[in-house]
């Protein structure tokens, strides 16, 4: 079944066997009602197919789109999505939590690129 | 992570081995430490936690904030009985995230027009559930009625260190099941374990009511108790 994490990390897999871009989002951090726990992953792949998820759907399409930069980057990012900041309107948890979701690509190690923090998505 | 990495977490998830991804946010820096290596992992108390909590989390170890990502088996519903509530009890399950299997000696009842889709084994408990090799991330149920059946199927699954036992009937029925394992020498803690009877007291009546009873009750003891990890 689609829903668990197995199976994402299966598919991350055989995305990656078929020769796709691949990047894996994860959920680090959670304050106050955050919808889904730490651990939570939504992989995706180059063309934007994307299974799993790290929020009831608040935040999807944004950790998407900054999961396609991450794979023409190769560099991690770490964002923050919460009601703190003034993207929330936007993009942000409408349950008032906040999360941090760890963004990496699919690939050979990229020795010393730490992840930049970045807050929100303010596009 | 590396393709690397990946796969050799998907090889011991798919071995049912739990496992763990540690993250070192700032760098980056990433490494799989698998359950049978944590006692000589330089974290080993962190992670032993970590993994006892079965929870993902964030810890700060040696200056770094590291993510732990805990990767414990899938949830596994053994069933002893192919009876009418079993048969609502799969599907549950199954939408649940379960990994379903359906052990009844009697092949009229574990047939796969009765079954469709689910792992059938029309063996007697001793063969049957040996080779299943159930663990602490497995939930077990007995649901024939039947003491020859049944029973030993408990006995069973009360060595094997489940992280929830039910077995189907009235309090009646389980004080005899109760006299009769205590009369084979079972221990009584591992006997009080037992959910009899099975499932939460919702009032269920019909069969798919009762597979609802016993799913809630198996989800609480799955996510309100501690799963103790066992070493691979």
């Amino acid at each position: 079944m689609l829903n668990t994490d197995q199976d994402i990390l299966k598919a991350a897999e055989d995305w990656h066997k078929a020769g796709r871009g691949v990047a894996l989002a994860t959920v680090v951090e959670t304050w106050g009602s955050a919808p889904r726990p730490a651990g939570s992953s939504l992989v995706i792949n180059d063309e934007g197919s994307f299974l799993g998820s790290v929020s009831g759907g608040c935040v999807e399409g944004a950790v998407v789109t900054e999961a396609l930069d991450v794979i023409t980057s190769g560099e991690p990012k770490l964002l923050e999505f919460g009601v703190a900041d003034e993207t929330a309107w936007q993009v942000g948890l409408s349950c008032g939590g906040t999360i941090r979701v760890f963004v990496e690509k699919l690939g050979e190690a990229a020795a010393g690129k730490g992840a930049a923090g970045h807050k929100g998505v303010a596009s | 992570m590396t393709p690397q990495t990946l796969f050799a977490l998907n090889a011991e998830r798919a071995a049912r081995r739990p496992a763990i991804v540690v993250t070192d946010i700032a760098s980056g820096d990433q490494r799989l430490v698998k359950a049978a290596d944590i006692a000589r992992d330089p974290l080993h108390d962190v992670l032993d936690a970590q993994l006892r909590s079965g929870k993902s989390g964030t810890v700060e170890a040696g200056g770094k904030k590291l993510f732990l990502n805990v990767h414990a088996p899938a949830a596994r519903l053994v069933m002893v009985g192919a009876v009418h509530i079993s048969q609502a009890l799969a599907p549950v399950a199954r939408m649940l995230d379960y990994d379903v299997t359906v052990v009844d000696p009697r092949t009229a009842f574990a047939s796969p027009e009765r079954f469709p889709d689910v792992p059938l084994i029309a063996e007697w408990p001793d063969v049957a559930l040996p080779p299943l090799d159930i663990d602490p991330y497995t939930a077990f149920v007995a649901l024939t009625h039947d003491p020859k059946i049944d029973d030993p199927a408990l006995t069973h699954a009360l060595s094997r260190g489940c992280f929830y036992i039910g077995a189907l009937g009235s309090r009646k029925t389980h004080a005899k099941r109760v006299e009769r394992l205590r009369a084979a020498g079972i221990p009584e803690a591992q006997i009080a374990s037992i959910h009899a009877p099975i499932g939460l007291d919702i009032g269920a009546v019909s069969p798919a009511e009762i597979a609802v009873a016993i799913m809630g009750q198996i989800t609480a003891a799955l996510r309100l108790r501690k799963v103790e990890a066992k070493a691979a």
